[in-house]
C-alpha cells in the first residue's frame, strides 16, 4: 500500500498550513475592524506570516442603483458610501455631474461648500483619531474627539438639518442659504479647536507609549506607496507630496493657502502626525474662507430636469481619506448610464497586506486604524 | 459540647468570623470598585458615567451582578468540559485565599503567618492557573493566545515584582506582614519614603500582574476580543471578573502592608516628635464619613424621584452610622483595630485610584514591548536597587551612618543607573535597525 498523505486529496495550489502557524479571523464581527471587514491572518505565534482582507459585507450595490435614478436622485445615495464624510462624498458627486453638464456653481456656493468640506475632513479625521486611539488602547481621547465633533455636526444640523448623511449640497451648487451665525460659529469652533488640538497632541504625540506602538510599525515606502495606488493621509506620510486640493484646485480651494503636511517614513506615527497637521491646515482653511464669504447666487442656472450631453467625465476630490473620484458615464437621458466610483478606503486597503506582513497582532489593529476605512465605502 | 472542645475551637472563632466577613464583602465591595472606576473614568471622559440604576447609578453594582447571575451560562461544544469549569473557581479561589494573611488592621487578620508575604505571592501566582487553563479548555484561539500573553506576562513580572518587595523586607527584617508594618511603626517612617525606586517597581509590576493598562494585552479587547474570557459568559465570566478585581486589591494591600505603612495613621508619629499631648488627627476618619454625608445629603436634596431622594437618603445614613463608629471609637478598646482598617482600606483606595488613573490615560503596550520593558529595565533596575538598598543599610546599621544620608546615596546611585538603563534601551537594537533599513530601502 502506498504512502497516504492527508495533502495529496486537496486540490492543487492549496496551502498548508505548517505545523507552528495558526490562522485567525479577525472580523467581521470584531470590534476593532471598524466595522464588518475580515482579515484572515496567518500567524506563526503573534506574527504575521500572511494576511488577506476579506470584504463585501457592506455591499449595497450604490454604483448600480445610480443607473436607476435620476441624477439628483442619486446624490443622497453617495452619502452613504462614506458615512463619516458624507459631506466631501456629496461634493465629488455634484462637481462631477456640473463637470459633465460644462456648469459651474456660483463663486459663493463654492466657497460654502469648501467652508463644510473642511469642517468635515476635520469631523472624519476626530473620528478617525479617535477610534485609532482606543485601538491602540487609549480610552479617553475617544469622547474628546467626539465632543469636537458634535460641534461640527451642530453646524451640519442646522444648516441642512441633518448630522450624518447630509446631503448638503446640489448639483449646480446649494439648496440652502447659510443660516444666521452660521460665520460666527465656524469661527468660534476653529478659535476653540486649537488649543483643543493642543491637548490631545499632549496626551498622545509625546506618549512614550503612544510613540512605541506607532514609530516603524506598518511602514509603507513610498515607491510601494504609489505602485498601489494609495492617496491621500497615507501617500502623504509616505513622502509623496500629493493633494489634489493643490494640484487640480476644485471648489474654491485656489483662493486660500494652507500647506500639504508630508512625513518622511510613512509608518504609523506619520499617518498619525500627517492628518493631525491636516487638521490644522482644515482649521486654517476655514478661517481663511469665512473671512470674506462673497455675495450672489448659490445655484447656477442648470435647470430643473438633468440632460447631460453624451460624454463621459471623471472628476476627483480629496476626501478625508483620499482621492475620491466620480467616473461617470452618460447616454444623453436622465439617468446616468454608469457610474462608478473610486474610494480612498478600497484602494487604500490594499496597501494593509503589505504594512501588516512581518508584525505582531496588535499592529493590526493599528495598521488597520492608520489606513482609516470606512466599510462603507469600501463595499459599496 | 464540653468545655475541651470549646476551648480547642476557640482561636478559630475569631478567624472563621473574619473569612465569612471577607468572602461575603469583598465581592460587593468589587462591584463597587466597578462603579466607582466607571465613574472615575466618565468623569475623566467627559460624561456622566451610570445614572439611570439608583440616584448617581449607586445600585449599578447590585443590578449588574443581577443580571450576570441570571444569564444564560454557555459552555461552546468543543470546550474541555471539566476544565472549563473548574478554570474560573481556581482563579477566583487563589485569589479569595490571599486574604488570609493580609492584615486589614493590627487585629483584623485572619492568619498571621511568619511567611505571610510568601504564602500570598505563592497563593496569588496560582491563580495563573485558572487563566491557562481556561483559556486553554475553551478551544478558541483568542482564548488561547490571551492565556498564552497573561502566563508569560505574570511570569516575567512576578520577578520584577518580587525583587521589588525584598527590598521591603530588608528594612523590615520580616516576613510576617504585621511585623512589616510594626517595623514601620518603630522607625517612624513608612517605607516608600526609604526605598521608592522599589515601590514604583513594585508599582509597574503589580499592574502588569493584574493584567490591567497599559498592560492589559491578555484581554486588550480591540486585538483579542476579550483574550481568556471570550468564550465565558454569565456566573462564570464573573468569576473571572471578580477574581481580577480580588487581586487588584490583593496587589494594592501588599503595596499598602508594605510601602504605605499599612493600618497606620498618616503621620502617626508627629505627635511624639512634636510633643503633643493628643492625636488629633484620628478625628479625621470621622469627619471624613461626616463629610460623605452631607456630600450625600445635597446631592439626594437634588432628586428628582422620591425613591431615588429615598436611596440616597440611605446613603446619607449609612456615612452618619460609620462616623458614629468611628467617633465612638475613639474612646473604646476598639479604636486601634477600627481605625487601622479605616486607614487601610483608604490606603488601598488610593493605590486602586492610580491604576484607574493609568488606565484612562496611557495607550496600551505590545506584547514585546511589555516583555522588553520588564526583562530589559524593570528587572535590572530592581536588582541594582536591592543591592543599593543592602548597601545603604549596611553602612546605616554597621558604620552608624545616618540614615537620611544613606537614604539619599542609595537611591540617587539607582536613579543614575535608571538613567543610563533608560537610554541604553531607547536605542534601536541591531535586529530591529536591520528591519527599519530593509523596510525603507525601496525608496
Amino acid at each position: 500500500m502506498s504512502e497516504h498523505r492527508i495533502t495529496d486529496s486537496l486540490p492543487t495550489g492549496t496551502t498548508v498550513l505548517g505545523a507552528d502557524e495558526i490562522i485567525i479571523n479577525m472580523g467581521p464581527q470584531h470590534p476593532s475592524t471598524h466595522g464588518v471587514l475580515r482579515v484572515k491572518l496567518k500567524l506563526d505565534g503573534e506574527r504575521i506570516v500572511d494576511s488577506e482582507c476579506i470584504i463585501g459585507y457592506l455591499h449595497r450595490g450604490v454604483e448600480k442603483i445610480a443607473e436607476h435614478r435620476s441624477y439628483q436622485q442619486f446624490a443622497p445615495y453617495v452619502d452613504r458610501m462614506d458615512y463619516v464624510a458624507a459631506v466631501s462624498n456629496g461634493l465629488g458627486y455634484c462637481e462631477a455631474v456640473e463637470k459633465l453638464l460644462g456648469a459651474e456653481a456660483p463663486i459663493r456656493a463654492r466657497v460654502v461648500r469648501t467652508i463644510l468640506t473642511e469642517l468635515q475632513r476635520i469631523a472624519s479625521h476626530l473620528l478617525w483619531l479617535g477610534t485609532h486611539a482606543l485601538d491602540i488602547g487609549a480610552l479617553t481621547p475617544l469622547f474628546y474627539c467626539f465632543r469636537e465633533r458634535e460641534e461640527i455636526l451642530k453646524i451640519f444640523e442646522k444648516y441642512c438639518g441633518a448630522r450624518l448623511t447630509t446631503h448638503a449640497f446640489r448639483i449646480g451648487g446649494l439648496q440652502y442659504e447659510t443660516y444666521d451665525g452660521f460665520e460666527a460659529e465656524v469661527k468660534r469652533f476653529c478659535t476653540d479647536f486649537e488649543h483643543r488640538m493642543n491637548e490631545y497632541e499632549e496626551l498622545l504625540t509625546e506618549n512614550r507609549i503612544w510613540v512605541g506602538r506607532t514609530k516603524g510599525v506598518g511602514i509603507l515606502n513610498s515607491a510601494d506607496a504609489i505602485a498601489l495606488g494609495v492617496t491621500g493621509p497615507v501617500l502623504r506620510a509616505s513622502g509623496v507630496q500629493w493633494d489634489i486640493r493643490k494640484a487640480m484646485p476644485y471648489a474654491a480651494y485656489d483662493l486660500y493657502k494652507f500647506e500639504i503636511p508630508t512625513r518622511p517614513t510613512g509608518d504609523t506615527f506619520d499617518r498619525y502626525i500627517v492628518r493631525i497637521e491636516e487638521m490644522r491646515q482644515s482649521r486654517l482653511i476655514c478661517l481663511q474662507a469665512i473671512e470674506n464669504i462673497p455675495t450672489g447666487p448659490i445655484m447656477a442656472r442648470i435647470g430643473k430636469v438633468l440632460k447631460p450631453p453624451p460624454g463621459e467625465v471623471y472628476h476627483g476630490i480629496e476626501a478625508p481619506k483620499g482621492e475620491l473620484g466620480y467616473y461617470i458615464v452618460s447616454d444623453g437621458t436622465t439617468q446616468p448610464y454608469r457610474v462608478r466610483v473610486r474610494p480612498p478606503s478600497f484602494i487604500n486597503l490594499q496597501a494593509f497586506d503589505k504594512m501588516a506582513r512581518g508584525s505582531l497582532v496588535a499592529d493590526v489593529v493599528a495598521i488597520i486604524g492608520t489606513i482609516d476605512i470606512v466599510l462603507g465605502e469600501v463595499d459599496r | 459540647m464540653n468545655s475541651r472542645m470549646l476551648e480547642e475551637i476557640q482561636p478559630f472563632i475569631l478567624p472563621v468570623i473574619y473569612a465569612v466577613v471577607i468572602v461575603a464583602v469583598l465581592p460587593l465591595l468589587a462591584g463597587y470598585i466597578v462603579l466607582l472606576e466607571r465613574k472615575v473614568m466618565a468623569h475623566m471622559q467627559a460624561r456622566m458615567g451610570p445614572m439611570r440604576v439608583g440616584p448617581h447609578g449607586l445600585l449599578q453594582p447590585i443590578a449588574d451582578a443581577v443580571k450576570l447571575l441570571l444569564k444564560e451560562d454557555i459552555i461552546p461544544d468543543k470546550a474541555d468540559k471539566l476544565l472549563f469549569w473548574l478554570a474560573p473557581l481556581g482563579s477566583v479561589t487563589m485569589a479569595l485565599l490571599a486574604y488570609a494573611a493580609l492584615p486589614l488592621g493590627p487585629t483584623f487578620q485572619i492568619a498571621d503567618l511568619d511567611v505571610g508575604l510568601l504564602f500570598i505571592l505563592a497563593v496569588s501566582s496560582l491563580g495563573i492557573y485558572g487563566i491557562v487553563l481556561g483559556g486553554w479548555a475553551s478551544n478558541s484561539h483568542y482564548s488561547l493566545l490571551g492565556a498564552l500573553r497573561s502566563a508569560a506576562q505574570l511570569v516575567s513580572y512576578e520577578t520584577a515584582a518580587g525583587l521589588a518587595l525584598v527590598s521591603g523586607l530588608l528594612l523590615g527584617g520580616s516576613l510576617s506582614m504585621k511585623a512589616l508594618v510594626e517595623a514601620q511603626d518603630q522607625i517612624g517612617v513608612w517605607f516608600i519614603f526609604l526605598v521608592p525606586i522599589s515601590f514604583f517597581i513594585y508599582m509597574v509590576a503589580s499592574i502588569a500582574e493584574t493584567n490591567r493598562a497599559p498592560f492589559d494585552l491578555p484581554e486588550a479587547e480591540s486585538e483579542l476580543v476579550a483574550g481568556y474570557m471570550t468564550e465565558y459568559s454569565g456566573f462564570r465570566w464573573s468569576l473571572y471578573f471578580l477574581a481580577e478585581y480580588a487581586n487588584m486589591i490583593v496587589v494594592s494591600g501588599i503595596a499598602t502592608t508594605l510601602f504605605l505603612g499599612g493600618w497606620l495613621r498618616p503621620l502617626a508619629s508627629v505627635h511624639q516628635h512634636l510633643g503633643l499631648p493628643f492625636e488629633a488627627l484620628d478625628i479625621l476618619p470621622a469627619l471624613i464619613f461626616l463629610g460623605l454625608a452631607a456630600w450625600c445629603a445635597k446631592l439626594a436634596m437634588r432628586q428628582a424621584v422620591p425613591v431615588q431622594k429615598m436611596v440616597m437618603f440611605l446613603f446619607v445614613g449609612l456615612f452618619v452610622v460609620l462616623a458614629g463608629a468611628m467617633a465612638w471609637s475613639l474612646t473604646s478598646p476598639l479604636m486601634a483595630g477600627i481605625h487601622g482598617a479605616f486607614w487601610f482600606i483608604v490606603k488601598v483606595l488610593v493605590y486602586l485610584y492610580g491604576f484607574l488613573w493609568f488606565r484612562f490615560t496611557f495607550p496600551r503596550y505590545r506584547f514585546d514591548q511589555l516583555m522588553k520593558l520588564g526583562w530589559q529595565f524593570l528587572i535590572p533596575l530592581a536588582l541594582v536597587n536591592l543591592l543599593m538598598v543592602a548597601i545603604g543599610l549596611l553602612l546605616h546599621q554597621h558604620f552608624g551612618w545616618w540614615l537620611l544620608w544613606t537614604v539619599i546615596l542609595s537611591n540617587g546611585l539607582t536613579l543614575l543607573f535608571a538613567a543610563w538603563l533608560g537610554s541604553e534601551n531607547a536605542k534601536p537594537s541591531s535586529t530591529e535597525a536591520e528591519a527599519l533599513a530593509a523596510a525603507s530601502g525601496g525608496k
